[in-house]
């Protein structure tokens, strides 16, 4: 019988949203299960718990990953940015203004996972046309279709990037 | 006006600040975590489970199965809901017997996710298998009508004229079979259920679903509770699409473990588990079609057998729309259903007509290249001015306009017609148009309102947010009857506490709850009236609700040039703090009885094929819609996009596949079972024509969640075969099938 790994923990620091937290961890928990059920940030979305379908991007240390794929101890001392990090205050960030402006979602359960891919998508910098956000945002799935309008809020996004 | 106009989501911050709660992101504070183990085989019986393993680790609180799961309703009635079909519900927990495979048979509750998780793998199932049959074909014979049960489902209507003999008199005939997979909804939320516990012992359950009553009703009959002691609580769904019309397993497990452990409890399914759930049947259809050499239609036989589970006849309308489309003076239509060892299937998105429409305008532009002439031509010529088979004309029919502007926008005058003429490099190009049709349709439903003298209106119903945009519709529709800003108006849904609202499916929320919104609102107008006539030297003295207008806050007589009154000052008069009001909407049955009322869509598509590989890509798509009134172009435009891509998705890549071996979906989860992504959707160009119709309902509305996808499937299909010359009628349409 395998050992019950939740009765040991680990201890690792995160700064989530900012905020530098100390935690005691089990190591079989996934970055995305600490997220929802024990830091009560649950905008990041389970949708498949295997990587494929994208719901649980967040960003660690500034680039987009799949955090169902990641335990948390793995990441002892990255900064992690979830959906809840992205506005300043009452300030959107660009992308989530974008996103309404552009009606980029229906359900809205993909949709923090959208949004945080495309913020890595940006700073990644590979993306200039359309068809290049196609192709770099394949790995969020949208089941609403909202794929038109989510690319065209991201073109609006980056505009400003562009004429820079 | 505020209706009619695009307006971003009043609900979009929430989403796109993570704010948004789903069913299964509640929490309580001695919240425990349940994870359900299902069987790996067809048919056959639970032989013992042995969860010794499981319940010895530290932290797991009980492995629920049918050895210790309290007994509960024993007739079939209180285990089916608002929507089942005909036949005995699936009692998950309650014997030995297993129907299908993936079918629940325990439940392990532990105090985190991951040891329930953990513990689950440790249950060790013993079963004694016994032979399955998941092969449609070997089973058609057995198609039978389906059991009456099912609400909204219409057995076919009786054959008009000699269709048969009309068939082999007529000078052109083609005839197909044409045949889709089974196709598993996949919203993105999986379902989910979390079940609190209040000091009370009453049970706040928030539970993915359509329908908070459904949910709510299921839970009180199953478990023998009032429905003072159970409340559902939904203020979002991740996606729906059908898959949460009916309660599924994951809210009675949640709830049997809740009231056993008298604690709180939260079931989420996985992704593979959700591949336990219903799906959109396997389908397969004949259809026949005889013209004369100048197209016109003299004989239309369309016959449809669908897959259902061995203990429930779940059914759709496939055939009927063939009957109502085209004008034909010999139609025979049949519809039956063959069960198999598999779960029952669920209505998935436009239910029936998807799978209808494939056949039939797959067949029509069968006929067309049959003909030579323009697939649009041909489908102009038998155009239906009215229903033929329930002899009744159309409440509103802008088919004819879907047609043309979409025509105009796509440029489909300059489609050549032979089959591999349109060339781009190195790929074969195409161009292929299809017909959508769907059923406008209102149930009744409740809203309440509160208008409080500071201005602001709060209205509620039960109603639900799949994703269509009803908090955002409402808001608009009760901010443009009282005068309101929408920042005034707040509209509250997904909640048993609330007015009760027809379940969220069918894309009848706009026109069901959007008229009890107006009727709500419309009681509070007359309310106000009576208050103003009151005040001293009241301009409205004698006047009636078509004299005066809600504007800008105010009351103000249409015509004339009196000052408008604040309705805070008409409050003010009447010493009110706030005005509340009720409304239920019924459908008019008597006025439209008399009329038959559908929403259609004409759908243009290109393709580029490349015969090296076989690969299939849409280039692009112009959806033509006569949905009726548009109450938000936004939010409308948004439900087309969304229809249009399942349709691309079910074209060319969704596929539950059958390990007939197995007898179950292999290709489980989101890596094998393809959706369309970002890279296989391109431009869609949505367009809505104007379409007035005041029979469907006080709005005009014929709603939009279905329509969009009807009809693309064979749009595509209908572009391949004009790009490479090869009509593929069993879909998805994969490269093995153009290699």
């Amino acid at each position: 019988m395998l050992p019950v790994m939740g009765d040991e923990t680990c201890a690792i620091t995160l700064k989530v949203n900012g905020a530098t937290l100390r935690l005691q961890v089990a190591p079989w928990t996934t970055l995305l299960d600490l997220l929802r059920e024990r830091l009560g940030l649950t905008g990041t979305k389970k949708g498949c718990d295997h990587g494929q379908c994208g719901a649980c991007t967040v960003l660690v240390d500034g680039v987009r990953i799949n955090s169902c794929l990641s335990l948390a101890v793995m990441r002892d001392g990255a900064s992690v940015t979830t959906v809840e990090g992205l506005a300043e205050g009452e300030a959107l960030h660009p992308l989530q203004q974008a996103f309404i402006d552009h009606d980029a979602f229906q359900c809205g359960y993909c949709t923090p996972g959208q949004l945080c891919s495309a913020v890595g998508l940006l700073a990644e910098g590979h993306a200039s046309t359309d068809d290049q956000i196609r192709e770099l945002m394949s790995g969020n799935l949208c089941r609403c279709g909202a794929y038109p309008n989510i690319v065209a809020a991201i073109g609006q996004a980056m505009r400003p990037r562009r004429s820079a | 006006m505020t209706t009619g106009k695009p307006h971003d989501r009043v609900d979009g911050r929430a989403k796109v600040t993570g704010q948004a709660r789903y069913a299964g992101e509640f929490s309580a504070p001695d919240l425990v975590h349940g994870v359900v183990v299902t069987t790996a085989i067809a048919r056959g019986k639970i032989v013992r489970i042995d969860a010794a393993e499981a319940l010895a680790l530290p932290g797991v609180l009980q492995v629920f199965t049918h050895e210790n799961a309290p007994r509960l309703a024993w007739r079939d009635r209180s285990w089916r809901d608002m929507v089942a079909p005909g036949g005995s519900p699936l009692r998950p927990l309650h014997d030995a017997e297993i129907q299908f495979s993936g079918q629940p048979v325990a439940l392990v509750v532990a105090e985190s996710f991951e040891l329930a998780r953990h513990a689950a793998g440790l249950v060790v199932v013993v079963v004694e298998a016994a032979p399955h049959q998941t092969r449609l074909a070997e089973v058609e014979a057995e198609a039978h009508e389906p059991a009456r049960g099912k609400k909204g489902y219409t057995p076919p209507p009786k054959p008009r004229g000699r269709a048969d003999e009309a068939l082999a008199a007529a000078p052109v005939r083609v005839e197909a079979t044409y045949e889709h997979p089974a196709l598993h909804h996949n919203p993105m939320e999986p379902h989910a259920t979390t079940v609190v516990v209040e000091a009370d012992g009453n049970l706040t359950i928030h539970d993915k679903t359509q329908g908070v009553g459904n949910s709510r009703d299921y839970v009180c009959k199953v478990f023998g509770l009032s429905t003072d002691q159970v409340r559902v609580v939904t203020p979002f769904v991740g996606g729906g699409f059908g898959s949460g019309l009916r309660p599924q397993y994951q809210l009675f497990l949640a709830v049997l473990a809740a009231r056993e452990l008298r604690r709180s409890v939260r079931v989420v399914l996985t992704r593979q588990q959700m591949f336990t759930l219903g799906y959109r049947p396997w389908t397969r259809q004949r259809v026949a079609l005889g013209a004369e050499r100048d197209g016109s239609l003299r004989a239309l036989v369309h016959e449809a057998v669908g897959n259902t589970s061995r203990f429930e006849d779940y059914c759709e309308n496939v055939v009927p729309w063939s009957g109502v489309l085209y004008e034909c003076p010999n139609t025979r239509l049949e519809y039956g259903v063959a069960p198999l060892d598999l779960y029952t299937p669920i209505d998935a998105r436009a239910p029936g007509a998807v799978t209808g429409l494939w056949a039939l305008e797959s067949a029509i532009d069968e006929l067309a290249d049959a003909l030579d002439l323009d697939p649009l031509a041909l489908r102009l010529r038998n155009y239906a001015e009215e229903d033929q088979d329930h002899r009744r004309p159309f409440s509103s029919k802008a088919l004819r306009d879907c047609y043309r502007e979409g025509a105009a926008r796509f440029g489909w005058h300059r489609r050549s017609r032979a089959p591999r003429s349109m060339r781009a490099g190195p790929l074969q190009i195409g161009w292929g148009m299809a017909t959508g049709i769907w059923e406008a349709q209102q149930a009744p439903s409740q809203a309440k309102a509160l208008l409080t003298a500071d201005g602001r209106l709060h209205v509620a119903s039960a109603s639900g947010e799949i994703g269509p945009g009803t908090y955002t519709i409402m808001s608009q529709i009760a901010a443009e009857q009282l005068g309101l800003p929408i920042a005034a108006v707040r509209f509250e849904l997904g909640d048993t506490a609330l007015p009760p609202a027809m379940i969220q499916g069918g894309s009848a929320t706009a026109s069901s709850v959007g008229s009890a919104v107006l009727a709500v609102c419309k009681a509070l107008q007359h309310s106000l009236l009576k208050l103003a006539q009151t005040m001293p030297d009241s301009p409205f003295a004698g006047r009636g609700l078509d004299d005066v207008v809600f504007l800008d806050r105010g009351l103000r007589l249409r015509s004339g040039t009196a000052d408008a009154v604040p309705i805070a000052a008409i409050m003010r008069h009447a010493g009110l703090g706030s005005l509340a009001e009720q409304a239920t909407a019924i459908p008019d049955m008597a006025r439209q009885s008399r009329y038959t009322s559908n929403a259609h869509s004409a759908v243009f598509v290109e393709v580029a094929v490349d015969e090296a590989l076989g690969t299939v890509t849409v280039k692009r798509v112009v959806s033509a819609v006569a949905g009726g009134r548009i109450l938000n172009p936004k939010t409308a435009r948004s439900q087309i996009l969304g229809g249009v891509v399942w349709g691309i998705g079910m074209a060319l890549e969704e596929h539950s596949m059958l390990d007939h071996g197995l007898g179950r979906f292999v290709n489980h989860n989101l890596g094998e079972y393809h959706v369309p992504v970002h890279a296989d959707v391109p431009e869609i160009d949505v367009l809505f024509v104007e379409e007035r119709d005041d029979v469907v309902n006080p709005l005009g509305v014929k709603g939009l969640g279905e329509i969009g996808i009807v009809g693309v499937a064979a749009a595509i299909a209908n572009a391949v075969f004009h790009a490479t010359g090869r009509r593929i009628r069993e879909l998805p349409i994969t490269l093995d099938k153009l290699l």
